[in-house]
């Protein structure tokens, strides 16, 4: 069975004279570890702002679990399923690991009158600090982490939601190799569990041993779609990368 | 779990009512309640303004809009008679929430910038209250003023009800804070002043947090509003909607410690007293405003962020010095990390 959980249609977004994205269109099917890969300034991160409502489309069309995302907004579409991570790693420094969990795990406007760390979020995040072996740093202020336990702090976080789709904007960047083999395991025990992905990275052996189907994004447009085998034969992805 | 209620914590706010408390019982020379009551005037609206301007990272600098609507409210109703003394205390409550009703759109429309812009967007709203104040004679008197008709307090203890008045809002500001930092109010809202644009990545619910700490702060500041109103008798736009009592109230905060319980108060029990102290010792010249300005720049040079945090910031790296160690054996128990890794960027 293929659905698509997310298609990307006709999405065109210009800066001043720039065509960062251009007419682009893909989707990305339920139960999928879909990569989106490119040279640098191939409008990867563009299309990442916007399919997350972060920047507003100049024209195209976004539709996520089959309804048609018109105003897209960053909180709408997370509470929809739709959660992301950024590149920089984007955590709440001030606020301790734990509570950088419960943050994110969504919840409504009476429980915002409730108590700050209630006992079930405590269990909650302690069952996925556990997960991600955090749990010694739970008390701690995120700003104590190290540049790879921030990654990994950022990526549990969005997964408290129990989003459906994770955009995941260079997860590997920056981290060592552990910590590279490390994240690459939670991204597969999570696919097991039903999540599905689209991920941004540059670490092209993970991206071959981890992702099918895989994007090729050039120049603001797909130019190429397929296995992983596929792209690595494809003559126009070479020549993207390389330039002729 | 640095936002329980501990003793210690119990046993400082206890002491410190405690001892406001009893100062009128006490007595003392014919000062000091008038200079306490103005302090703890600054100290509650501080502590108010902190709820948006520190908790919220929203640098509201036009919340002495919202303290002159309080008192031109307290000033239009009992214009003509206080009815017993006690009826303009009793008013407070509504004029708290029908002030805070009020900034709920102010605050929708201010909020959409953010920082710089906010502040100036929020400075606009002092001047649009203080014209309309002006010009509004029919309702505000205009520039002729407006006054409350006098409390028929007995003279011995003529500013006793005031006083307490204003004790009474410092607690309920306090208290609020309290209750903000307890609760996911308080934690969504340090997310919204962190980093606004993951909030809304991560489904905080920032709009309604926002308006929510607007709203609360904006009806206090209109409460204390209305106590000093009725304590000061006679008011006109300049006088209260008058700019210093905002740079007052953010001063005092940042002086304090902004986003912390204690700092507001700790800088309107520092910044009041001292202006008083200058207006004294310099006379009626404006000196005063310069020596005031110079305690402020001070200690801002050497505790930047305010002295609470400043002061915690110390003790907390002498006592990581200590406890560094042991924090490292817990991150490297972290499996799939190297030495290397744990140091890292910050």
């Amino acid at each position: 069975m293929s659905e698509n959980l997310l298609e990307v249609d006709h999405l065109t977004k210009r800066f001043g004279g720039v065509t960062a994205v251009n007419e682009c269109s893909f989707t990305v099917q339920k139960g999928t570890i879909t990569a989106l890969i490119g040279p640098n300034g191939s409008g990867k991160t563009t299309v990442f702002n916007m399919v997350t409502g972060y920047l507003k489309a100049d024209s195209g069309e976004i539709r996520f679990r089959g309804e048609a995302i018109t105003r897209p907004r960053p909180a709408d579409l997370y509470r929809r399923g739709l959660s992301r991570t950024f590149q920089q790693a984007r955590i709440f420094p001030e606020l301790t690991v734990e509570e950088n969990l419960v943050v994110a795990a969504g919840y409504n406007s009476r429980q915002l009158f409730g108590r700050r760390v209630s006992d079930s979020d405590r269990d909650r995040a302690t069952k996925m600090l556990g997960e991600f072996r955090l749990e010694t740093l739970a008390q701690l202020p995120a700003a104590d982490l190290s540049y790879g336990q921030r990654k990994l702090l950022e990526f549990a976080a969005v997964l408290m939601s129990d989003p459906m789709l994770v955009l995941l904007d260079e997860p590997t960047a920056g981290v060592n190799p552990v910590m590279i083999d490390a994240m690459e395991q939670h991204i597969r025990e999570r696919h097991a569990a039903g999540v599905t992905f689209l991920i941004v990275e540059h670490d092209m052996q993970l991206v071959m041993r981890l992702c099918d189907p895989v994007i090729v994004l050039d120049q603001g447009a797909p130019i190429a779609f397929g296995s992983p085998d596929q792209i690595q034969k494809d003559p126009r992805v070479l020549e993207a990368y390389l330039g002729s | 779990m640095k936002f329980a209620i501990t003793r210690a914590g119990l046993v400082r706010a206890g002491v410190f009512f405690l001892v406001l408390v009893l100062v009128p019982i006490v007595g003392g020379p014919g000062w000091l309640l008038n200079t306490l009551t103005f302090t703890i005037m600054y100290a509650a609206l501080s502590s108010s303004w902190n709820l948006i301007g520190g908790y919220a990272g929203y640098p509201s600098l036009g919340h002495v809009a919202f303290f002159g609507i309080g008192a031109y409210a307290t000033a239009i109703m009992f214009n003509g008679s206080v009815y017993g003394g006690y009826a303009p205390f009793l008013m407070l409550p509504v004029i708290g929430i029908g002030v805070a009703l009020l900034s709920v759109p102010i605050g929708w429309v201010s909020m959409r910038t953010r920082a710089d812009v906010f502040a100036i967007v929020t400075i606009t709203l002092l001047f649009i209250t203080q014209t309309l104040a002006f010009n509004l004679k029919e309702i505000t008197g205009g520039a002729q003023g407006k006054s409350v008709a006098p409390a028929p307090f007995d003279v011995a203890t003529y500013d006793w009800p005031f006083y307490y008045a204003m004790l009474i809002m410092l607690a309920t500001a306090m208290a609020i804070s309290m209750y903000f930092r307890r609760s996911k109010i308080g934690l969504s809202l340090a997310t919204v002043r962190a980093d606004e644009d993951k909030a809304h990545g991560v489904g905080v619910r920032v709009t309604a947090v926002k308006l929510i700490a607007f709203a609360v702060s904006s009806g206090l500041v209109a409460m204390v509003g209305g106590v000093w109103a009725y304590y000061v008798g006679f008011i006109y736009p300049q006088f209260a909607v008058d700019p210093l009592i905002t740079i007052g109230m953010v001063l005092m905060a940042f002086l304090g410690g902004r986003g912390t319980l204690w700092g507001p108060v700790l800088g309107s029990f520092i910044l009041v007293p001292a202006q008083e102290y200058f207006a004294q010792a310099f006379g009626a010249s404006q000196l005063y405003l310069i020596a005031y300005a110079a305690v402020f720049l001070v200690i801002m040079l050497f505790l930047p962020r305010g002295i609470l945090p400043s002061i915690a910031e110390r003790l907390d790296r002498r006592r990581a010095g200590a406890a560094g160690a042991a924090r490292d054996n817990a991150a490297a128990q972290v499996a799939p990390m190297p030495p290397s890794e744990v140091k890292v960027v910050r």
